[in-house]
């Protein structure tokens, strides 16, 4: 009979503890009004944190309230597999279109979203570029430099991250833009992920590889990132522009289904609006994104120069369907990427 | 008769009269010492060279200024004591159950115990979205309910509390199996009910293997990364515990990686030393009888 | 890991204190015999029992059940599309390849390391002892972090090896190597009291009689010795196939070279559409099965070897 008892009452302490503890951490992380969480691709840390503070700033000037913005960062697809099983974010700022819009499929985003902001929802573009060591000792100026010799390249994987996806539909689009045929291309990305000898997860990851392990000639990342490699490597390091590259356009979104459930949704909507006011603009181009307002953008054109982008459209029909194309099971990726055995 | 002297109790058998010939002791003993030189030692000093790198005020401003790392070292303060608490109370009612009585399916309770430790922390975590995740079996309910626990901090003492389950309860057991039930039994038939027993005859006897589980148990609750990345979304000043630290760090700014590894590294040499002293102290003499250094060798 | 009941009792005689002759172990025995038959004897088995299966249902076996049952969603081809592909399969072919050489080197690193602590006395003794636990203590995260500096090509290894074409960074033998580090403690700590309690009369005998050192080792020492090697030879397979947080700082994850199966499970979620979830799934779920057969293949060693020694 003792022991029945005891039982019972531990059974159900235990059972209070776990649930008090479970409830109160549902409504922890401060006020759910108050609180803003951006899930972002792999290389915007430094961007958001600086952009973060400016937002908060001008937010408590035009509302009095105070705002906490939280950033979660990692490779484009692997944020969005983190949403999609229920990190609650609030706005989502990924790499690549079609990563949001797998959300927008699964009914967290309206199907519209594009067309709630100002230029498709794309308030900064970007691009492709390379790093090469001091002196580039392999004269790599463009792409086809890529596949001579015993060139080995640094990227990350193109199923995980965005700098790797981009990677991938540059080294493709450049030979489709200059006359290739689909097959030339295929060629082309095959030989050139044979010298890849890691895949990191993500953008960041690929940086780590080549700068602080060292390994391969040249590492194809964003722009943004190659400059912030130049500035840490103290001319270790340089940066090269081939003349085409591709037009990445990192959209942002506003992820309605958790707006909704948690009443974010005015905070949010006004930080995706900060993020084209002149002040955020400017800061774009502090780190070496592209801003879209043009006149911003003509202002930086050393930090920024200006190169031939060839957008999605020359060589898939969008995003989405590049993706399906290229990226998903069995896809173009796949194929030219199998085991050697 | 006289009462067989005492010997001390060690059971390592006495130095053979014949030894090995002087330079086959002398090869083996520093291969051996070379593997773990270079395979334990020089890690371990590098870490700290690193960490201290670019000076020592700088290491201190690495773990102390930046608020996320301070978060961090506080997340993990939280997460680790609460899986091992839980751990804890598991391993000594399974320890009870295994090693005092035999029912069916005992031998399959104990592979169960030891299942998480041999599978990959990847899929430990993915055990945990497929249940708790917004397509998961729960998921629409926990949502409803507004209860978060993938992502936030349940989620990660679930995550910890797992891949450590087994390390209590596997030292415990062949504790208690050792020391056998005699005490208890006589306990039982003095009269004792069955707290007073677990109090005053049990525990005692179970102590250091207790706490060595515990330390053990502890070490990989802090350490824990795999399982821990799957579940946490990564949200800096959030869900990042140090391990997770380690690597963002290590991405963005490795001394500071190195600084905060490097904390890890101490907790792990402490980890250790404790042992020492506990295996040391269960062979000495003064131990609690001839029972216990049988018992808590691994 | 256990130590039966039964050789415990007969060690108990040679500790008699007291009245000689009178043994305990028979009372014991019998004693234990109706503990096992009558399971009141001894109180909380209820409760302890209820409890460890409730903590365990909570935490083990309902996420497995929810696993196990999510795969059954997909038909048996599928599954096998999903789990069985070249690259599925060069990534469990590296799993496995790789566990097996660690544990199977930590064999003889950690017979060598055993027997040096137990048999001989050097300065310094306790503090190797007690680094041999390191790799048991240290993150798997920090283990992986500093593996990789050291075998980088700047690194305090990797000055030396990269001249000699040995890379260590994102290759199977660097793979290998960290998995070497977090399965050193395995055998060691299994074999160690085993050779502790070994009875060196027994060794003297055979030499008196004519065996030379080698004969002793191998037919005397070794029969002893080997269900607990085979044992932490198993622990360390089991420990290196779970792998994770080490790895991934040191391999390169190239599919069907560097890329570790839980790797792959991580891949093919992140391709965000339902057949990849499901695709995780199953390789997840062969994964886990494996485990579990592992598993109950150490724990029957670990009664053969009792049988044995007993």
């Amino acid at each position: 009979m003792k022991t029945k008892f005891t039982s019972t009452v531990l059974a159900f302490t235990g059972l209070i503890v776990l649930t008090a503890y479970l409830s109160g951490c549902g409504s922890s992380g401060g006020n759910n009004n108050h609180e803003l969480l951006n899930v972002s691709y792999d290389p915007t840390r430094e961007l958001y944190e600086e952009l973060n503070k400016q937002f908060v700033a001008s937010y408590a000037k035009e509302t009095g309230q105070e705002i906490n913005v939280k950033q979660s960062h990692g490779g484009s697809a692997a944020q969005a597999r983190a949403v999609l099983d229920g990190l609650e974010a609030d706005i989502v700022t990924l790499a690549l279109p079609s990563d949001t819009d797998v959300l927008a499929k699964k009914g967290l985003i309206d199907p519209d979203w594009e067309k709630r902001l100002p230029n498709e929802s794309l308030p900064y573009y970007s691009t492709i570029v390379f790093v090469v060591r001091k002196g580039n000792p392999k004269n790599i100026k463009d792409w086809p430099d890529l596949i001579e010799g015993e060139v080995s390249i640094i990227t990350p994987n193109p199923k995980t991250s965005g700098n790797g996806k981009l990677s991938f539909l540059a080294a493709w689009g450049a030979v489709i833009k200059r006359g290739g045929s689909e097959q030339a291309a295929r060629d082309y990305v095959t030989n050139l992920y044979k010298r890849v000898p890691v895949l990191d997860s993500g953008a960041r990851g690929a940086t780590t590889t080549f700068v602080q392990k060292n390994l391969g000639d040249v590492q194809i990342t964003w722009e943004n990132e190659a400059h912030y490699e130049i500035e840490e490597a103290k001319g270790q390091l340089e940066i090269i522009y081939p003349p085409i590259s591709i037009k990445a356009e990192p959209k942002v979104a506003l992820v309605d289904a958790n707006v909704k459930k948690k009443g974010t949704q005015a905070a949010a909507e006004a930080y995706l609006k900060y993020l084209y006011t002149a002040e955020a603009q400017e800061t774009f181009a502090k780190y070496y994104y592209r801003p879209s307002q043009e006149d911003v953008l003509k202002k930086y054109t050393e930090r920024l120069p200006p190169i031939d982008l060839f957008s999605i459209s020359s060589f898939a029909e969008s995003w989405n369907a590049a993706q399906q194309k290229f990226f998903a099971a069995d896809g173009v990726f796949d194929s030219i990427y199998l085991p050697k055995n | 008769m006289e009462p067989k002297p005492q010997e001390p109790a060690v059971l390592v058998p006495a130095r053979s009269v014949r030894q090995d010939p002087w330079y086959v002791r002398w090869i083996l003993i520093s291969s051996a010492l070379l593997l773990v030189v270079f395979l334990v030692l020089v890690p371990l000093i590098n870490v700290f060279c690193q960490a201290l790198a670019d000076g020592p005020g700088v290491y201190w401003a690495y773990l102390i200024k930046d608020a996320n790392t301070r978060h961090a070292i506080g997340l993990t303060l939280i997460v680790a004591p609460i899986a091992v608490i839980m751990n804890l109370v598991f391993g000594v009612a399974a320890a009870w159950a295994i090693a005092r009585f035999r029912f069916k399916g005992r031998t399959l309770l104990v592979t169960l115990i030891d299942l998480p430790f041999s599978i990959s922390p990847v899929v430990a975590g993915l055990l945990f979205i497929v249940l708790f995740g917004r397509e998961g079996y729960l998921g629409p309910w926990l949502q409803a309910h507004d209860i978060k626990i993938i992502f936030a901090t349940p989620g990660l003492i679930l995550a910890t509390a797992f891949v450590t389950l087994p390390f209590v309860a596997r030292e415990l057991i062949p504790v208690m199996e050792a020391i056998g039930p005699e005490e208890e039994l006589a306990a039982t038939s003095l009269g004792a009910t069955g707290w007073q027993m677990f109090w005053k005859v049990t525990v005692p006897n179970i102590k250091w293997g207790i706490l060595y589980g515990v330390i053990l148990c502890n070490a990989r609750a802090m350490g824990e990364f795999g399982a821990v990345n799957v579940v946490s979304g990564r949200i800096i000043g959030q869900t990042d515990t140090l391990p997770l630290r380690v690597e963002k760090l290590f991405q963005d700014k490795p001394s500071a990686s190195y600084a905060v590894a490097s904390v890890l590294t101490l907790l792990a040499l402490v980890t250790i030393v404790l042992k020492a002293i506990l295996e040391s102290k269960t062979h000495s003499p003064s131990s609690d009888g001839p029972l216990q250094e049988v018992a808590l060798r691994e | 890991m256990g130590y039966s009941i039964a050789s415990t009792c007969l060690r108990i005689d040679d500790y008699v204190y007291g009245e000689p002759g009178l043994c305990l172990a028979n009372q014991i025995q019998y004693e234990l015999l109706m503990a096992s038959v009558n399971p009141r004897v001894l109180p909380g088995y209820r409760l302890s029992l209820g409890y460890t299966m409730f903590y365990m249902s909570l935490l083990v076996l309902i996420p497995l059940a929810g696993i196990y049952l999510k795969s059954f969603t997909i038909t048996w081809s599928e599954f096998l599309k999903a789990a069985w592909t070249p690259r599925a399969i060069a990534a469990y072919k590296l799993t496995f390849g790789a566990s097996v050489t660690a544990a199977g080197a930590n064999i003889f690193i950690g017979l060598l390391l055993a027997w040096v602590l137990v048999r001989y006395d050097f300065p310094l003794k306790r503090f190797f002892d007690a680094l041999i636990d390191l790799p048991f203590a240290l993150p798997t995260a920090v283990a992986g972090l500093v593996y990789s500096t050291l075998y980088a090509e700047n690194g305090w290894y990797g000055r030396f090896l990269a001249p000699l074409g040995i890379e260590g960074n994102n290759t199977r033998l660097g793979i290998v190597l960290v998995l070497i580090f977090t399965g050193m403690p395995f055998v060691v700590r299994t074999v160690q009291p085993v050779l502790e309690s070994l009875d060196v009369e027994v060794e003297e005998a055979a030499t008196t009689l004519g065996a030379s050192r080698f004969q002793v080792f191998l037919h005397i020492i070794w029969p002893t010795l080997m269900p607990a090697t085979l044992t932490g030879f198993a622990l360390a397979f089991a420990r290196a196939l779970g792998e994770y947080g080490s790895v991934i700082f040191i391999a390169g994850n190239r599919a069907g070279e560097t890329e570790i199966a839980p790797i792959l499970v991580m891949n093919r979620l992140l391709e965000l559409d339902d057949s990849g979830k499901l695709a995780a799934i199953a390789i997840a779920v062969v994964l886990l099965t494996v485990s579990f057969l592992m598993l109950a293949f150490i724990n029957l060693l670990e009664w053969w070897s009792k049988r044995r020694g007993a």
